[in-house]
């Protein structure tokens, strides 16, 4: 039997029933049939697990990939600033954006705005 | 992970449990509320992804609350089936949401404790609240981030801003105090140092709270006058009128799932 760990991003994340059914169906289709999924929430999940290759495909897809280093544990923004976070605009590469929420269309991402190209992009914060 | 300390009976290391899972669950609910309702569509969604992180954080501890109290109850039976008297929220988590400042308020008041507590909880000579911890507080922290930017902004904003941030910290001052009252799950749990007694939590608690509020050019209320009763299941009137809402699907169709 092949056991598969799945390590949730977010606690409330409901995209986790998703990417469960993807990988089981990615495995059934390459003819593994014995399998069973597991749910394991530690070690916790952390960006700092996501290839080089992941982040590219985030790019690509239009989503900032994380800026490593910047999830502080403790921090309250407007105490011990947080500007020096420095977010390029995924489509332009603009450094030149600002947020606007710093929660986007999922717990996981951030709303950001480019100040070049005037696009609205989400930025996946680091975690 | 600490050494493990004193054994503690099942019964009582559940009902810890259900205050964490409750008062995640009950504000989780609260903050759901405000879907489709916010004044901005950022704070709309924020919101939204706020409640989504509380009710996630709240299956956690329900299901281990479940497993500790071994008699076959799940985190649905947990959070659907139980009345307001077996409910171990804090009191300050079932206050009405107002408006928007008085929400943020409410969450900034407990980001800011559920902070501190979940650090805490991280060394928990018990494995599976340490994960649950360290899980949970990579969210709270952005939580708290946004409270307490909220309330600075809205503090040191507009007259009419200021006014109502003042009026919220006021009302809801007074339940803020129950965080850091123990009794005897909480020494029972200290012993076996599975958690950090509440009074010890509440110095750094105020460094915040303090921090923030000078910044917000808002008031602390001289008084330690504290509500209690949530954790041992005496609510205000609101918890009946959420619990309606919340297991209504599961009470008119019992069973019922999709």
């Amino acid at each position: 039997m092949l056991v598969v760990t799945v390590t949730p991003t977010y606690t409330g994340c409901p995209a986790t029933a998703v990417i469960n059914l993807d990988i089981e169906t990615k495995l059934r289709s390459n003819g593994i049939e014995n399998l069973r999924l597991e749910q394991r929430i530690s070690p916790a999940w952390t960006t700092a697990w996501l290839s080089q290759e992941g982040r590219e495909k985030l790019r690509k897809y239009g989503i900032a990939p994380p800026v490593e280093g910047t999830s502080k544990t403790g921090r309250i923004s407007r105490l011990s600033s947080n500007e020096a976070l420095v977010v390029a605009c995924p489509r332009c590469g603009s450094d030149k954006t600002e947020k606007v929420s710093q929660f986007g269309s999922t717990p996981c991402k951030a709303a950001y705005r480019c100040r070049s190209c005037l696009e609205p992009f989400d930025y996946f914060k680091c975690h | 992970m600490t050494e493990p300390g004193d054994k503690i009976a099942n019964d009582v290391f559940f009902d810890w449990l259900l205050r964490r899972g409750d008062t995640a669950l009950v504000l989780g609910h609260r903050v759901s509320e405000w879907c489709g309702h916010s004044p901005v569509l950022e704070e709309d969604i924020a919101l939204a992804n706020i409640a989504l992180d509380l009710i996630g954080q709240a299956r956690l501890w329900l299901s281990l609350a479940g497993e500790v109290e071994g008699k076959g109850r799940g985190e649905n039976e947990l959070a659907y089936l139980r009345d307001a008297w077996d409910f171990r929220n804090l009191l300050l988590a079932e206050q009405p949401n107002g408006d928007f400042g008085q929400t943020m308020m409410r969450q900034f008041l407990i980001d800011a404790y559920q902070s501190q507590l979940l650090k805490a909880l991280a060394t928990s000579a018990d494995n599976r609240v340490a994960e649950i911890a360290v899980k949970a507080g990579k969210e709270v922290d952005y939580h708290l981030d946004r409270s307490a930017d909220l309330v600075i902004r809205l503090g040191d904003g507009t007259s009419e801003s200021r006014q109502r941030m003042q009026a919220a910290l006021e009302s809801l001052w007074p339940y803020s105090g129950e965080m850091f009252k123990g009794d005897a799950v909480d020494q029972a749990v200290v012993a076996a140092k599975i958690a950090p007694s509440p009074e010890g939590l509440r110095t750094e608690w105020l460094s915040t709270v303090d921090a923030v509020f000078t910044e917000a050019t808002l008031s602390k209320p001289e008084t330690d006058f504290a509500h209690t009763g949530g954790l041992t299941g005496r609510h205000t009137e609101h918890l009946g009128h959420i619990l309606a809402d919340m297991q209504f699907l599961q009470r008119a169709y019992p069973g019922a799932t999709w």
